[in-house]
C-alpha cells in the first residue's frame, strides 16, 4: 500500500440475513487510488459486501474504517458517508421523473447545497467526458441502457466521492453497450479514483484492477494482484472459476 | 302522457331547486374530496412506514370503512353520537366528516400502494446519493407515485360523488331529496313525473361523473404508452 494508511479498511465484517451468514468475516484494506475487482460466483456475497460499505445493509459484526474512522455504530451519519463513497448499481436507477441534468444535480444541490452554476458546470464537464453532453435535457426513457448507465456514473461522480463502488454495472446491458460503460470506468482508474468493482467481465478486471479478491460463500478465498490472479491463481476454486469463464 | 310530466321540471322554481340540490351534493363532495386528497397523501406516506404499530393502526381504520357500509357510518354520526354522547352535528357536517374519513382511508391505500409499487432501486439509489428520507419522498418517490395514483383517485372521487345520494337518509337536502320533494307534490296530477325527475337527476350525475371517468381513462392510456 505504498506504506500509507489505507483509505478504507474492513475488519472481520459479518453480515447475516436471519440465520444465513452472507459475509463470514471479511478483511480488506484499500489503498488510496487502488482499483479492486471483486470476483466470484453468483450468491457469494460480493454485492452484499459492497452494499455494506455505504450502509445499505446493516452489518452484524466487524468494523469498517473510512480514513481511520469507524462507520459502525449508531452515530454514523450515513448520509455524509455516502457523499464520500459513491455507488452505481446494476439497474442504472435514474429517476424517470427528472431530466438527465436534474438527475445529476439533485444531490449536489439538495444534499450538498452547492451553487447551481458551479455544480452545473461540473455536471456538464462530466457529461462531456462520457460523451453525453448533448443529452443533458433528455429524460431517462429516451436513452439506451449504456447511456443510462454512463449517466448514473456521472451522477455518482458529481458529488465528488473519494471512493466509487460499482455493483455489476454492465450485467444487465446489451453486449454492444458494455464497452462504452467500461471505457468510462477505465478512464476513472487512470485518473486515480479509488474503486471497488464487482464484475463478471474478466478481461476488464484484468485490465483495470490493481488487485483482485475472489469470494465464495461469504469468504475471501483468494486475494492477489490482478496479474498474479489471472496468470497464476493459487486456489483450486479460483482456477475452476476462471476456467469456466474463459472458454 | 309522457310529455305531460316533463313540464313539472320547468314549473315555478323546480329547476332552480334541483340545481340548488345539485350544488349541495357537489359542495359536500368537493369539501370531502379536497380533504381526502390532502390527508390521503399524508396518511398514505405515513403508511409506507415499516413500523408495525403504525401499519396496524391504519389498517384497522381502513378496514372499518371498507367493511361497514357508509350508510351505517352516517347513522352512527347522525343518530348515535347525539343520543349517547350529546354531540349534535348538523347533517351536512356529518356528511363532511363521514365522507372525508372514508375518502382518506381509501386514498391513503391508493397512495401507499403507488409508493410501494415503485422499484425498490429508486429508494436505494436515492440513499446512495445521500438524500434524506424527506428529500427522497419529495423529489423522487412522490412525483413518480402521483402518476400512479391519479386514475384510481379519480375513480374514488366518482364513487364519492355518487355515494352522496345516501345523504338523503340523514336529511341533507341534496339533489335526490329535492327530486323526491318535487315528485311528492306532483305525483297525483302527473303520475309519470318520477320518470322525468329521476331521469333528469340521472342525466346530471352522468354529466359530472362521465367526464371524470373519461379523463382518467385518457391519462391511463397516455401514461401506459
Amino acid at each position: 500500500m505504498r506504506g500509507q494508511v489505507p483509505i478504507l479498511q474492513v475488519k472481520n465484517l459479518v453480515k447475516k440475513f436471519g440465520d444465513k451468514v452472507v459475509l463470514n468475516g471479511i478483511d480488506l484494506e484499500v489503498g488510496k487510488g487502488k482499483v479492486i475487482a471483486i470476483l466470484g460466483p453468483s450468491g457469494c456475497g460480493k454485492s452484499t459486501f459492497l452494499r455494506c460499505l455505504n450502509g445499505l445493509e446493516e452489518v452484524q459484526g466487524g468494523d469498517i474504517l473510512l480514513d481511520n474512522e469507524s462507520l459502525i455504530g449508531d452515530s454514523t451519519r450515513w448520509r455524509d458517508v455516502r457523499q464520500r463513497i459513491g455507488m452505481v448499481f446494476q439497474s442504472y436507477d435514474l429517476f424517470p421523473n427528472l431530466s438527465v441534468l436534474e438527475n445529476i444535480l439533485l444531490s449536489p444541490l439538495k444534499v450538498q447545497k452547492r451553487q447551481r452554476q458551479e455544480a452545473e458546470a461540473q455536471a456538464l464537464e462530466l457529461l462531456e467526458r462520457v460523451g453525453l453532453a448533448d443529452r443533458a435535457n433528455d429524460y431517462p426513457r429516451q436513452l439506451s441502457g449504456g447511456q443510462k448507465q454512463r449517466i448514473a456514473i456521472v451522477r455518482a461522480l458529481c458529488i465528488n466521492p473519494e471512493i466509487m463502488l460499482f455493483d455489476e454495472v454492465t450485467a444487465s446491458l446489451d453486449p454492444e453497450m458494455v464497452r462504452e460503460v467500461l471505457d468510462v470506468i477505465a478512464q476513472l482508474a487512470n485518473q486515480g479514483m479509488t474503486m471497488l468493482i464487482v464484475t463478471h467481465e474478466m478481461n476488464f478486471a484484468k485490465l483495470v484492477a490493481d488487485e483482485v479478491i475472489f469470494m465464495e460463500q461469504g469468504n475471501i478465498v483468494e486475494q492477489a494482484s490482478a496479474e498474479q490472479f489471472f496468470s497464476n491463481p493459487q486456489t483450486e476454486r479460483a482456477q475452476q472459476f476462471l476456467n469456466i469463464l474463459q472458454f | 302522457m309522457l310529455n305531460s310530466g316533463i313540464s313539472v321540471l320547468f314549473e315555478g322554481i323546480n329547476m332552480l331547486r334541483i340545481i340548488e340540490g345539485l350544488l349541495v351534493t357537489l359542495r359536500v363532495a368537493l369539501v370531502a374530496v379536497v380533504i381526502t386528497i390532502v390527508m390521503g397523501f399524508i396518511i398514505g406516506i405515513i403508511r409506507t412506514s415499516k413500523n408495525k404499530f403504525v401499519q396496524l393502526l391504519f389498517r384497522v381504520y381502513l378496514e372499518m370503512f371498507r367493511i361497514i357500509p357508509i350508510l351505517v357510518w352516517l347513522f352512527v354520526f347522525y343518530y348515535i353520537f347525539p343520543a349517547n354522547f350529546d354531540l349534535n352535528l348538523s347533517s351536512e357536517v356529518v356528511a363532511f366528516i363521514v365522507f372525508s374519513l372514508w375518502g382518506i382511508a381509501e386514498m391513503s391505500d391508493i397512495v401507499r400502494g403507488a409508493i410501494i409499487s415503485l422499484p425498490k432501486h429508486q429508494v436505494e439509489s436515492s440513499k446512495a446519493l445521500g438524500l434524506s428520507p424527506v428529500q427522497m419522498y419529495r423529489y423522487v418517490l412522490i412525483p413518480q407515485a402521483i402518476k400512479r395514483t391519479i386514475p384510481p383517485m379519480i375513480n374514488l372521487i366518482t364513487r364519492m360523488i355518487k355515494t352522496t345520494a345516501l345523504l338523503t337518509m340523514i336529511g341533507v337536502v341534496e339533489v335526490i331529496k329535492v327530486g323526491q320533494q318535487i315528485i311528492e307534490v306532483n305525483n297525483i296530477n302527473y303520475p309519470i313525473v318520477a320518470f322525468w325527475v329521476y331521469g333528469f337527476i340521472f342525466f346530471l350525475y352522468f354529466c359530472i361523473c362521465f367526464p371524470l371517468s373519461r379523463f382518467s381513462r385518457k391519462l391511463e392510456q397516455k401514461w401506459a404508452a
